[in-house]
């Protein structure tokens, strides 16, 4: 059975800049994966050519075994994307918007699907409500509900919470979870990597239109093998442990940066030995910035 | 099923939603052409011996915004939709080139035709028009308004921004259009400017559309219908051309 995504040795140039610099990555049927990386990386690029939008120089690309040139009417038929830019159309409603999406894919009497994807957004009450008239958050989850209308089992999302709510990104993901358990293969692209963190199994990192780490979400985590311990001093940190602080808040807050446990018993000592007092004491393990920050610097 | 029946209605319904303006100002723009330009010229000029001038001039405005209306309608869809960046919305899903040509090529022709259908019912209240030969008259409509449609398309393909698909409108449309004998019959011109008229296709569509009202013209209508369908055929080759390649649509 053909992955969700094949990617095979991508490359795109604009004009002097070479954007994709041979991209290869096989999504597996029914993951869920995250695609991340600083601005000018070439996610959206990469998405683009995904979804036929923008044409790779070399290379190919197949959803579910269906090229996305040669094959592309299937190849878009089982591809749902939400594009990053916040886009609509002023002259319709919403539920206007979802029906001619819906119309596009050949679907026609599709109001149930459309019903149960509105409630599940919570954009029922808003459905006969001009575009134009509807909130940015509103906006985002009309553009959601576009991708899905012809329920396809690849689905992209290009930075979905960029600017909205908490309440929307909860909903959000419960969905999006949701169609994922259902067999939905889900591509996502956040800045926000506490999210990528807790929703995908498998990440790509890119940097300069290459993938610079490619792995399970748990074993990237475990690259980095220092952990942060968080303190709350009465009095001042002794100097020699000043080349550990990896951050700092309120006055009295440090945030060490260590080697590994055995790290931890040695600085705790020193710290006493200097007179000052533990007031409160944190061990952190290293989340995915921890990671993304390193693999950056490291490549 | 195919999505271009969706396609068609969408484009529609966004010029009918503001039929105002993409219908009724057109309409009234045609009609005060008609009520000055016959006040003026009235009882001064006759036409092909017989012809009144406010009924020589009443089918030229009525093909005149025919023609405008469609050019103005794929174009103003296509520039207005990438500049909002809606346009993803129809080339993300399983269009061909052909059915995203075919509908806003479709919706264009049938807004040029309901605008010259309005102008043509304000009109008969103020000239007596016979209608010699109708099928002529659907013939020049149906092919006129289309390749103004299609030439929107390009334009709007081809415009980054509006004010560049207004000055394809300003500086070759409204020319073309406003040269083309909608106010005169070129046989009142100077020979130089008579025979420079006969490369304007829009001269031809004009006059084989009067031809059907009156059954008389300045050229052959077979003539004229050969050369706006040749036309026909080579802008909408373009504009397949243009949509097959993705050109600035799919970089």
């Amino acid at each position: 059975m053909s992955a969700a995504i094949e990617i095979h040795d991508i490359h795109k140039h604009f004009g002097s800049l070479h954007a994709l610099a041979g991209i290869d990555l096989d999504v597996p049927r029914g993951q869920f994966f995250g695609l991340l990386g600083p601005n000018g990386a070439g996610k959206t690029t990469l998405i683009s050519i995904l979804a036929g939008l923008a044409r790779a120089d070399r290379g190919s690309v197949r959803i579910m075994g269906h090229d996305v040139r040669t094959d592309y009417l299937a190849a878009r038929r089982l591809l749902g994307v939400v594009p990053q830019e916040l886009v609509f159309d002023p002259f319709f409603t919403a539920r206007e918007t979802l029906r001619f999406q819906s119309g596009y894919f050949g679907i026609r009497d599709n109001n149930a699907w459309i019903d149960e994807i509105m409630e599940h957004l919570d954009l029922t009450r808003h459905a006969d409500m001009n575009m134009r008239a509807l909130s940015g958050g509103m906006k985002r989850r009309v553009l959601v509900a576009q991708a899905l209308v012809h329920k396809p089992p690849v689905i992209v999302l290009d930075e979905p919470t960029a600017g909205v709510d908490v309440e929307l990104r909860q909903g959000l993901w419960q969905f999006i979870r949701r169609l994922n358990r259902d067999g939905h293969t889900i591509v996502l692209t956040t800045h926000y990597l506490e999210e990528a963190e807790m929703l995908c199994q498998r990440i790509a990192m890119l940097k300069q239109g290459r993938i610079v780490a490619l792995d399970s979400t748990s074993n990237l985590l475990r690259r980095v093998h220092h952990l942060f311990l968080r303190l709350r001093l009465a009095g001042e940190l002794p100097g020699a442990l000043k080349a550990l602080e990896h951050g700092s808040g309120a006055p009295g807050d440090h945030v060490l940066r260590l080697k590994g446990y055995d790290e931890v018993e040695r600085t705790l000592a020193r710290i006493r030995g200097a007179g000052c007092r533990i007031e409160e004491m944190e061990l952190m393990q290293p989340d995915l910035e921890d990671v993304f920050v390193e693999v950056m610097q490291q490549t | 099923m195919s999505g271009f029946p969706t396609l068609l209605y969408k484009e529609l319904l966004r010029f009918w939603k503001v039929g105002i303006q993409t219908i009724g100002a057109p309409v009234l723009t045609a009609l005060l052409y008609l009520l000055i330009f016959s006040h003026v010229m009235e009882g001064r000029v006759r036409l092909y011996d017989t012809v009144p001038y406010s009924a020589f001039l009443a089918p030229g405005l009525v093909m005149m915004s025919v023609l405008q209306n469609a050019f103005a309608n794929s174009s103003s869809s296509l520039i207005q939709s990438k500049v909002t960046g809606n346009i993803i919305f129809v080339l993300l899903p399983p269009l061909t080139y052909r059915e995203f040509f075919a509908a806003y090529v479709l919706a264009a022709a049938i807004r040029g035709i309901v605008v010259g259908i309005g102008v043509l019912l304000v009109t008969l209240p103020f000239v007596e028009l016979a209608f010699s030969y109708p099928l002529w008259i659907v013939a020049f409509a149906v092919a006129g308004s289309a390749v103004l449609a299609a030439l929107g398309v390009i334009a709007g393909i081809w415009a980054d921004k509006i004010d560049q698909v207004a000055t394809f409108q300003n500086f070759v449309v409204m020319p073309l259009t406003f040269l083309s004998g909608v106010f005169y019959s070129i046989h009142s011109l100077p020979a130089f400017w008579q025979g420079l008229s006969q490369f304007n296709p829009f001269f031809y569509m004009i006059d084989g559309f009067r031809y059907g009202f009156f059954g008389v013209s300045d050229i052959n209508p077979y003539l004229s219908l050969a050369v706006v369908g040749v036309f026909l055929a080579l802008i909408s080759a373009l504009t397949l051309a243009v949509l097959r390649r993705g050109y600035k649509l799919r970089n």
